[in-house]
């Protein structure tokens, strides 16, 4: 337990230091009910800003979506993984064959919607993969099943800005910069919304916390 | 070095605190007078800015009074806090990223590590001639042209200013003036008291008498009232406080004036800069004042001319 403390205070302060990221909140920061916050991709920072900007007590019980390929490799990493951060590990890489493919994304949104029933939030990206941070890809449709299969849950959308630039891909060393996180208003899905236009509502939404800036 | 041990230090530093008390004094009466809506919002500005100084100078006097290297370590701190702010307005492409992270975590501490040794030849050279020709090369092995002068110019541009220029400031404890010795912390103090009384007092100036704007495309707010009431006043300010220096009172008037009108450069340059990439401030990190940078601006520019001339005529 310790260790896990002092590791989290310091990734916690190195977060400060390097993005001197402060949250603005546009939703509710103390609501403790569970909710889906999805962001946009663009480092490998991006799941340590958002939960290190998170105040303690929502900390404590968000749990970050994370590729297994990247996040369950390495001592260290898997330390902060599944100690610290208490991330959700999931596999990005799908299986062969139509079957097989229908029956993985089940699997995966059973663990999610599992965290939510044991009333914790979740931080997913919905682009699937990190961008180059001057664009926001187009959203997956994890993101839709999992507002279908828990429709009361409020969805959040984050952005996150300047982080591509802090720690881009394939940068091993951050560069210290002022980064930008901002936690947008509450939304849901409607009843028979369609899937693309539920997702492109997202991505909007996401889009316009940036103010311009993406 | 110490602040106990020199009794001058103490009568400095004794007289900020009275100089600030007195400025909260005056903020406190000014607040319950504001009666329409913009002199509140300036006296709360006021009163902000006003906080933001007993910050500061708590910070500050703490650098001064545990020795060299508490000064040195704020300092460093202060031109890596400025440096982020800076690096974030820059356009700068991915191929960009190697050599940015150059600048933070090897020029940076390198700088600040040749001041703490008083290695001088590598602290006079190492950012204008190694950083120079090294920080161009690692860019073009990323292999991208786009752009290319500009890019590597803004980057030598931002660490000249944030840490080749700052570094000065602490640097003047390593100066050797005969009769001198070990007493560096008040010649430091001596130059950011004149620096940052003479922005206060062209802002207070400006603000109370001001009417002829003087660069009204690059800083609408300044004006030639607030120019050359504040700067004057700062340079009497400078001379009165010779008895710390080792300078003659003409010669601390003439340091002051040099001081000021550097410290007027700076903040027009400055400003030049954040109009250039749109932004109000550098930052938010100083409540009333903007980022780091907008508080050290005139600091950036007064502090080398300052440091080579006592240097120069002095040791």
């Amino acid at each position: 337990m310790l260790l896990e403390r002092i590791v989290s205070a310091c990734l916690r302060g190195l977060c400060r230091l390097f993005t001197g990221a402060q949250p603005r909140w546009l939703c509710d920061p103390r609501s403790l009910a569970p909710r889906v916050y999805f962001a946009n991709h663009c480092s490998h920072l991006d799941t340590v800003v958002v939960w290190s900007t998170l105040p303690e007590t929502l900390r404590e019980r968000t749990r970050p979506v994370a590729a297994r390929d990247y996040w369950g490799h390495g001592t260290v990493r898997r330390f902060i993984a599944e100690r610290v951060f208490d991330a959700l590990l999931i596999d990005r890489k799908a299986a062969e064959g139509a079957e097989q493919v229908e029956q993985h994304r089940q699997q995966t949104l059973d663990a999610m919607t599992a965290v939510l029933d044991s009333e914790r939030s979740l931080i997913l990206y919905p682009e699937g993969t990190r961008g180059s941070g001057s664009a926001v890809q187009p959203f997956r449709a994890g993101l839709y099943h999992l507002a279908r299969a828990r429709p009361g849950v409020p969805l959040v959308p984050v952005y996150l800005g300047n982080l591509a630039r802090i720690l881009p891909k394939g940068a091993a060393l951050p560069v210290p910069m002022q980064g930008q996180v901002v936690f947008g208003p509450e939304l849901r899905i409607a009843i028979g919304e369609d899937k693309h236009m539920f997702l492109e509502r997202c991505r909007q939404a996401v889009l316009e916390l940036a103010g311009g800036r993406a | 070095m110490s602040l106990f041990a020199d009794r001058e230090l103490a009568w400095m530093i004794g007289g900020i605190l009275v100089f600030l008390s007195i400025a909260s004094l005056i903020a406190w009466v000014l607040k319950g007078r504001a009666r329409t809506e913009s002199a509140q919002a300036t006296v709360a500005n006021l009163v902000a800015r006003i906080r933001a100084w007993w910050a500061m100078v708590f910070v500050f006097g703490i650098a001064i009074a545990t020795g060299g290297y508490g000064s040195l370590v704020m300092f460093a701190i202060v031109s890596f806090l400025a440096m982020r702010e800076f690096m974030t307005l820059l356009p700068t492409r991915r191929a960009d990223h190697r050599a940015m992270v150059w600048t933070f975590f090897l020029f940076l501490p390198a700088q600040y590590l040749f001041v703490a040794i008083g290695w001088y030849g590598m602290f006079a050279l190492l950012i204008p001639v190694y950083a120079y020709l090294l920080l161009p090369s690692v860019q073009v092995l990323a292999g991208d042209t786009e752009d290319f002068l500009a890019r590597t110019s803004r980057l030598q541009w931002v660490l000249m200013i944030c840490v080749f220029c700052v570094s000065h400031a602490p640097a003047l404890q390593m100066l050797d003036i005969p009769g001198y010795e070990g007493q560096g912390a008040k010649l430091l103090l001596f130059l950011v008291v004149v620096t940052q009384i003479s922005d206060v007092l062209q802002y207070t100036v400006g603000k109370l008498f001001g009417k002829r704007k003087a660069v009204p495309t690059v800083s609408p707010n300044k004006t030639v009232e607030g120019y050359l009431g504040g700067g004057g006043l700062a340079v009497l300010i400078g001379t009165a406080l010779w008895w710390a220096t080792p300078f003659a009172p003409w010669q601390a008037a003439l340091l002051s004036l040099v001081i000021v009108l550097a410290g007027i450069a700076g903040g027009l340059v400055m400003s030049a800069v954040k109009r250039d990439r749109q932004v109000k401030d550098f930052g938010a990190l100083i409540p009333g004042h903007g980022g780091v940078l907008d508080r050290i601006d005139s600091l950036c520019f007064s502090a080398p001319l300052f440091f080579h001339l006592t240097r120069f005529f002095f040791t």
